[in-house]
């Protein structure tokens, strides 16, 4: 019985790594707002930096419930193109070393977004995680949370609908 | 300009995120706040098209909305979000300003209650419109 060499980890990662890259790269408004993404296989934990811009209310202070809501937005639209992505970077079907030049796939496009707000944002870093709860081929759905210093004491949940890029 | 807008303005300069995304505070007075926008290359979500990014435009619904709280004759010392609903019903034109209009048509002790429409130059096709529930305290003026 043979059996093929497994990959060797290093390649695996890389080529995860730059997909990610590649996505989250293309888009100027995460750049600005300054998210990162941690990735752990394929789970991501969007990373929000704390910066004196992303304040609301400077007596207290607080986060800009305008930034929370940007800040969801971005985890969930990433984690669903993400998704959509990963599906074809583990069949060998997208090659990160050609596509870096490449246009990016359509992205999801939001229909509508719902916000609580349950704490206020302290002025330190904050973290997101999104669960695709349905992925059709025309419509999904994105639940996605927000927490700072305790995982267990969220900042602000989202809930989300997408229209699917067409093809 | 009105003293009146010219305070309300002077506090939205000093609100650090409102500022860096280059808001500019048109209206405010009587329970009602217009917010504009202009383009910005930074704020882009597609790139292939142009267009801001929904987050851009959360934001500003968030501003205008807790401006309009703030407008509102109850005179509330402050006021935050405690939800946020927002449809986009079309991408914003690319290069063009987007204004929100948002209206507090309701308040209790402790509750305010917004709606908010979002549009580019075609006023007549919203961009998207939004619906908030604000926190009320320090009200000067209780209804």
């Amino acid at each position: 019985m043979t059996r093929s060499t497994p990959e060797p980890v290093q390649v695996v990662k890389s080529r995860r790594d730059a997909a990610l890259a590649w996505l989250v790269k293309a888009v100027p408004y995460i750049g600005f707002l300054g998210v990162q993404f941690d990735r752990r296989g394929d789970e991501l934990t969007a990373v929000l930096p704390f910066r004196e811009m992303l304040i609301g209310n400077p007596a207290l202070p607080a986060l800009h419930g305008g930034a929370t809501a940007a800040f969801l937005e971005v985890t969930a639209i990433i984690e669903l193109a993400w998704a959509t992505m990963w599906e074809d970077l583990e069949a060998g079907r997208l090659d990160p070393s050609r596509i870096a030049d490449a246009a990016l796939p359509n992205l999801p496009k939001t229909i509508d977004f719902s916000i609580d707000y349950l704490r206020s944002g302290l002025p330190r870093d904050a973290y997101a995680r999104a669960r695709v709860t349905r992925s059709g081929r025309r419509y999904a759905s994105v639940q996605v949370e927000c927490w700072q210093d305790n995982r267990n004491r969220p900042v602000a949940l989202g809930s989300a609908h997408f229209l699917m890029p067409e093809g | 300009m009105s003293d009146h807008l010219a305070r309300a303005r002077a506090f939205i300069d000093i609100l650090p995120h409102s500022r860096a995304l280059g808001m500019r505070l048109d209206q405010f007075g009587d329970g009602q706040a217009v917010l504009s926008l202009p383009y910005d290359a930074r704020l882009v979500g597609d790139p292939a098209t142009g267009v801001l990014h929904g987050g851009a435009i959360s934001a500003l619904i968030d501003t205008a909305s807790g401006a309009a709280v703030m407008a509102h004759a109850s005179a509330p010392a402050s006021t935050a979000t405690l939800d946020l609903r927002i449809d986009y019903m079309r991408p914003a034109t690319p290069g063009r300003t987007v204004t929100a209009h948002a209206h507090c048509y309701h308040v209790t002790r402790t509750v305010a209650f917004v709606r908010v429409t979002a549009t580019d130059d075609d006023s007549g096709r919203p961009v998207a419109t939004g619906v908030a529930a604000f926190t009320l305290t320090g009200q000067a003026n209780v209804p």
